[in-house]
């Protein structure tokens, strides 16, 4: 098999990765305000047990997980509740949020680290990461111990851990990986021992030589044996789920369906590294590395923060010119979010913070071209200028005959766009219609 | 906080690639500069004025409709309609009244661009439905050029012109045709049985480098291929389209050209190559068949419809009245654009055979 550790698709985009690239991993300084949202996952919002005027330690669980998916939050300062209410939220809308005032004692609680995790059960392990708020820390936010569930009659054979970072401007993972690589090394084989595959694979871009030299240095020791590292080519999207598995395994993961339906399951660096504190040390998941980066950021850097720090406080540390800034995103540029307001507490799944002194150049009403610029660049192999047109003129069932459900969102179609169509924006409409659609329908059966 | 108002939102990505549309139209006039050269080489420099005319024509229909008539921002930035006006006037003999000329850019951008919507909503190429219109027309002045001798290069090969000029004054009778362009007088010369194979051969340089009769832009294939290349070199056009048409047309020719001898044998060859070599077949191949607009959006389309050239071409030129199939060819394929869109469709990822 002829494999290229690539995948058909995708683009090549201006990386950005240097102004971050070479700055250690540094401490940013303890808040005096932080604010936990219920909500930093996907699924159900975490249920608040802590009242107004409750003095909190560093790690203790203010919202407790709700639901099977969920997960639980913890305070990241030691410190008084100060106010539960609506606060807003990066995506945002107002969400209830904890507000914890710090005091300064900085005590911190933790759970039982489990040293011998090699003897433990998975199931043990597995709720261990629950307990601790570990969450897909790529940007979705999806409950680590949900992905680990065994499912019936669907096997997993391999472990892929995502390090490609293919957004650019981010250096998160790339820091982590130099810095952490016993921890990240040592989280992966706790996964590989909960999942009890042979394999790990380990994918990073070639563009991160030296992340990947010093994994595979270490990776080749007997304690790590069984891990991976594949070098990957250089492109976007490759970090993304169903492009690392046909990358990684050469399997697709069938239309509609999850990676557990192609056997294995997909987890990013960050969620790994964490997942060795939180079995090996007890500690649950209140901070986490962002790259705060971007022209209007004076100082540039990767940053631990405590999760529930204002983006404001956080521009500001890194000597922000808040008189140029035009715009702030909240991820990467290609998928991540804009964010109406800074005065938002940064979550678990916040990558980075791109600080922007020039606006995107606005959408044009020129016609389609039809230059297949953007299905060259679908990796999904969707037919992207027609979904959009089919969604112009309200043709839904055949924007779902083409497969627009399968459309992962990467932004390819609208970044190579020479028509500069906002494709993405059009077929995102086009599929939040189309499951509000069938959300009604299947209501009025129900009745 | 008072910046918090400022912020910009939009949706995601946040960053935007630096290709567009005028981009595109710069490289494909730059990539036909050099058969503009070529053409002021070989018949002086009436072809670089025909040029300007046609372009100035379609520039300034484009300008007034969208302007007068439809009442819009005028779209003539985007360069399309110089594309247009260059593409138009390098498929006209150079002996043609310039009126004709401007009336072909003018129909071209006027009924068969801005009529259906401007650009991206032409069903046809606009230049070669130009060329088309003005052939029905005016046959004659069409097809009546004459090699254009006051050109620099302008020297005809012996071997041709000396057969051609006999085969015309001899032939004018048939289908009332008297031009000599290669494709004209290779028909012509097979009618009376008086070819000659090492004159074939000996055409090939001047083909390949182009001084020869024909229209404007058509006669130099190495011109020609230099800005092809450039065109596959900047992402412009897909290779597969040219090397499809080109190789089809090639390897018709030789498995079904001569009828009386052996499949591949070098009478075969030589007259593929003079076919592959003559006529508007690399103008068609590297820019007309490579069309954004009026090609299929996937791969494997255009590489349908570069095969679809291929076969319309070798079926006019073999069996038709008219030497010319190629742009006919590629206006029929035009058609069936929609059609092959419609079927062929690339196999969405997680769906069909691979697991």
């Amino acid at each position: 098999m002829f494999n290229k550790w690539t995948f058909e698709g995708g683009i090549h985009i201006p990386y950005n990765k240097r102004l971050t690239q070479s700055l250690p991993i540094e401490n940013y300084p303890l808040p005096q305000k932080i604010v936990v949202p219920v909500l930093m996952h996907i699924g159900a919002p975490a249920k608040v047990v802590v009242k107004v005027g409750d003095n909190v330690s560093k790690g203790q669980c203010v919202a407790e997980a709700d639901g099977f998916v969920s997960s639980p939050a913890f305070s990241s300062i030691s410190g008084i509740v100060s106010s539960i209410g609506m606060f807003k939220h990066i995506s945002g809308k107002l969400v209830t949020g904890v507000e914890i005032t710090a005091d300064g004692r900085n005590d911190e609680l933790r759970f039982e680290p489990i040293k011998n995790w090699r003897e433990q059960s998975p199931s043990i392990l597995m709720r261990r990461i629950g307990d601790c708020g570990i969450v897909g820390m790529g940007g979705a936010g999806f409950p680590t111990q949900v992905k680990l569930l065994p499912h019936r009659d669907k096997k997993v054979n391999a472990l892929i851990i995502n390090a490609a970072e293919c957004e650019p401007y981010l250096t998160t993972d790339h820091r982590l990986m130099l810095e952490e690589t016993d921890k990240i090394l040592k989280g992966v084989k706790i996964l590989q021992k909960i999942l009890s595959v042979r394999y790990v694979f380990i994918s990073i871009e070639k563009n991160k030589t030296d992340a990947i030299y010093v994994m595979k240095k270490k990776a080749t020791t007997k304690e790590y044996y069984g891990i991976k590292i594949i070098p990957l080519e250089t492109k976007y999207p490759q970090g993304g789920e169903k492009q690392l598995i046909s990358t990684v395994l050469n399997r697709e993961v069938p239309s509609g369906k999850l990676p557990i339906d192609a056997a294995c399951v997909v987890l990013n660096v960050a969620s790994a590294a964490a997942v060795c504190d939180a079995v090996l040390e007890g500690i649950p998941l209140t901070e986490r590395v962002i790259t705060v980066t971007g022209n209007a950021v004076k100082r540039p850097g990767n940053y631990i923060v405590p999760i529930g720090t204002y983006v404001k406080e956080i521009l500001e540390y890194c000597r922000t010119d808040f008189s140029k800034i035009k715009k702030v995103i909240a991820g990467g540029p290609m998928m991540g979010k804009s964010l109406p307001d800074i005065c938002v507490p940064v979550m678990k799944q916040t990558s980075g913070l791109l600080v922007l002194d020039t606006i995107t150049p606005s959408y044009s009403k020129n016609n389609c071209i039809n230059c297949g610029n953007c299905v060259k660049a679908c990796s999904i192999h969707l037919v992207p200028s027609l979904l959009a047109k089919y969604f112009e003129k309200d043709m839904y069932e055949e924007a779902l005959k083409r497969n627009v459900m399968d459309c992962m969102e990467c932004g390819c179609c609208s970044y190579v766009c020479p028509a500069k169509i906002n494709i993405l924006h059009r077929i995102r409409t086009c599929k939040s219609y189309i499951t509000q659609k069938r959300a009604k329908e299947s209501l009025t059966q129900v009745k | 906080m008072e910046n918090e108002n400022l912020l910009h939102i939009s949706f995601s990505p946040h960053i935007r690639g630096t290709q567009t549309i005028t981009k595109i139209m710069l490289d494909v006039i730059i990539a036909l500069i050099p058969a503009l050269i070529a053409s002021v080489l070989i018949f002086g420099l009436r072809a670089l004025l025909m040029t300007l005319a046609a372009v100035a024509a379609a520039v300034t229909t484009e300008h007034i409709i969208s302007v007068f008539l439809l009442k819009k921002k005028t779209t003539v930035g985007d360069l399309s309609a110089v594309v247009t006006g260059m593409l138009l006037a390098f498929n006209l003999p150079v002996a043609i009244n310039p009126a004709m000329t401007i009336l072909g850019a003018v129909f071209a951008i006027a009924i068969v661009k801005c009529a259906f919507g401007g650009l991206g909503f032409n069903f046809m190429n606009p230049a070669l439905a130009g060329r088309a219109f003005l052939l029905a027309s005016y046959p004659m002045a069409m097809t009546g050029s004459i090699f254009a001798r006051s050109g620099y290069l302008g020297k005809l090969p012996e071997n041709l012109s000396g057969i051609n000029i006999d085969a015309i004054s001899g032939a004018s009778a048939i289908d009332g045709i008297s031009t000599a362009t290669p494709l004209v007088a290779i028909k012509i010369i097979q009618a009376v049985k008086t070819i000659e194979l090492t004159d074939l051969q000996d055409s090939f340089y001047s083909l390949f480098i182009g001084n020869i009769g024909g229209t404007i832009g058509e006669t130099s294939v190495l011109a020609l291929l230099l800005g092809g290349i450039y065109l596959i070199y900047r992402g412009i056009i897909n290779p597969v389209v040219p090397a499809l048409y080109i190789g089809g047309v090639f390897l018709l020719y030789l498995i079904f050209g001569q009828t009386d001898v052996s499949f591949f044998s070098g009478t075969a060859f030589t007259v593929a190559m003079f076919q592959i070599l003559s006529g508007g077949l690399f103008l068609g191949a590297f820019f007309m068949a490579t069309d954004m607009t009026t090609t299929p959006i996937t791969a494997k389309g255009q590489a349908i419809f570069a095969a679809g050239c291929a076969i319309i071409t070798f079926i006019i030129r073999e069996f038709g009245g008219y030497p010319e199939g190629c742009s006919y060819s590629i206006l029929l394929m035009n058609l069936f654009t929609p059609l092959i869109d419609k079927c062929v469709k690339p196999r969405v990822y997680g769906t069909g055979r691979k697991r």
